[in-house]
């Protein structure tokens, strides 16, 4: 019997949901770590019964936990997150250099074939590696290092490098996104990076096609087409079809392109989903609708998803972290509210009904896909 | 023994109830006896004092005897009722946020 196990992040503690295949009937667990932030939580692909959380706060800092139980219990590993070298500085909001200071980490990509191995991106950006289960975390300083550096910018939630995608078939490809710099890729395991924000194009930066200086949201991939790739930027829903050389937009027809999240069908690579968000000074649905949008053309036909969504006098804002896709027979999309709902749709999104609906904030949604 | 009162959540993270009681070898000190705190409880490494620069983490003070103590050197003696155990050392959050 197949089923799934969705872990979310809250201001305020983790939860794990599971159920059947079926998706109507669902168990929760949490909170965990309670009144802790929790940025991220992900199962690695290669031992689901091993995960790992990001849990943080501002008086006693930066912890990362560790199942090996599918999340019935967890226990602290390494929380030492070290920058190589001498950290140097990055552009502050106000125009001058400011050091890099860590913060918090805000995702964790476990590797696809080994569970001690996990990539964290932190906030201020930079990536990290563990290879022994989160026991200790070693910085690969040549993004940080990169010439542009200095020229990061924080966005408003800080700076922060908030995704990282991995091509399986080509595990020296990754791409990963900092806000407010933008996308950058190694072809050679992080030993190099190159900005990858051709074509992208923010009005609100002096030099709105910059190399570098976009407020990237978040970025998504198909396991199967590892070259193309789906963003949504602050405003903006862009598309690149050589792995990040250059993109262009894909907005079409939405009726807002501002919006964090954007993910991809497990089995259909060019469809593919976002939430609009009124604007940047608004982070609320248009019209208090909450409405995913669906496009089945890889972007610019996009229809909205209502079903089972409500259609009025709903103000809650959708996270960059916070949707996710299951890999069952019929694709099952989840996203959570900071209003503290889940909701999840087993078809696809025709249709969607809370899983919860009274959580903390919603930061952070991953789900697993157990057999 | 040292008296340690640590706040809720690192009580949660090294998983202790109530005080927590510490022997320090030498003089008695925020650095012995933190050193001596994150000795018997690794976990709490980072949630005190950063891992690089040992500085206390900013929403945290130690209070003992009546006294803020925060912003004493880390080498300063503390007080002999700290170190006799007459008197609880005590690590505070900050009251704030949400």
């Amino acid at each position: 019997m197949s089923g799934v196990r969705v872990l979310v992040g809250t201001r305020k503690g983790a939860f794990v949901l599971t159920s059947d295949g079926k998706r109507q009937e669902w168990d929760i667990s949490g909170p965990h770590f309670a009144g802790w932030e929790i940025y991220h939580v992900k199962g690695s692909p290669a031992d689901p019964n091993r995960l790992y959380a990001s849990q943080s706060s501002g008086w006693f800092g930066q912890m990362i936990q560790r199942s090996d139980d599918g999340g019935k219990t967890w226990n602290p590993v390494g929380n030492q997150f070290v920058y190589d070298g001498v950290p140097g500085t990055h552009m502050w909001y106000d125009g001058t250099q400011h050091p890099w200071e860590f913060k918090r980490v805000w995702h964790l990509e476990p590797s696809a074939t080994d569970p001690d191995t996990v990539l964290a991106g932190v906030e201020d950006a930079a990536l990290f590696r563990t290879t022994d289960g989160g026991a200790s975390w070693h910085e690969l300083p040549a993004l940080r290092n990169h010439e542009s550096g200095p020229r990061w910018q924080p966005g408003a939630g800080g700076m922060c490098l908030h995704t990282i995608i991995q091509d399986a078939k080509n595990p020296d490809r990754i791409v990963i996104a900092i806000s407010a710099a933008g996308a950058f890729r190694t072809d050679d395991g992080g030993l190099s990076w190159k900005p990858i924000n051709r074509g992208l194009t923010s009005k609100y930066i002096p030099d709105p096609n910059a190399e570098v200086g976009h407020c990237v949201h978040r970025i998504a991939m198909h396991p199967a087409h590892p070259n193309v790739l789906y963003m949504q930027k602050h405003w903006d829903v862009m598309r690149s079809d050589n792995a990040g050389d250059s993109w262009h937009k894909v907005s079409g027809n939405l009726p807002t392109d501002f919006g964090f999240p954007i993910d991809v069908h497990a089995h259909e690579p060019e469809t593919i989903y976002v939430v609009p968000i009124k604007s940047d000074s608004e982070h609320f649905p248009l019209e208090g609708k909450l409405r995913v949008y669906r496009s089945k053309s890889g972007g610019n036909e996009w229809e909205p998803l209502t079903n089972g969504l409500p259609q009025g006098d709903c103000y809650v804002n959708v996270l960059r972290n916070a949707m996710a896709v299951d890999s069952l027979d019929s694709c099952g999309v989840y996203f959570g509210t900071t209003g503290g709902q889940v909701y999840a749709s087993a078809d696809a999104g025709d249709s969607w009904a809370p899983i919860v609906r009274d959580l903390p904030a919603v930061l952070s949604v991953e789900v697993q896909s157990l057999s | 023994m040292i008296r340690v009162v640590l706040p809720f959540h690192l009580r949660t993270i090294a998983r202790v109830d109530g005080e927590v009681h510490l022997r320090v070898d030498g003089p008695t000190t925020q650095r012995t006896l933190i050193d001596a705190l994150e000795a018997r409880y690794p976990t709490l490494r980072g949630t005190i004092r950063d891992h690089v620069t040992q500085r206390r983490r900013p929403f945290l003070r130690f209070f003992a005897c009546e006294q803020d103590l925060s912003l004493d050197p880390p080498d300063t003696p503390l007080p002999d009722a700290v170190a006799n155990g007459e008197e609880p050392f005590l690590v505070v959050g900050a009251v704030a946020g949400g």
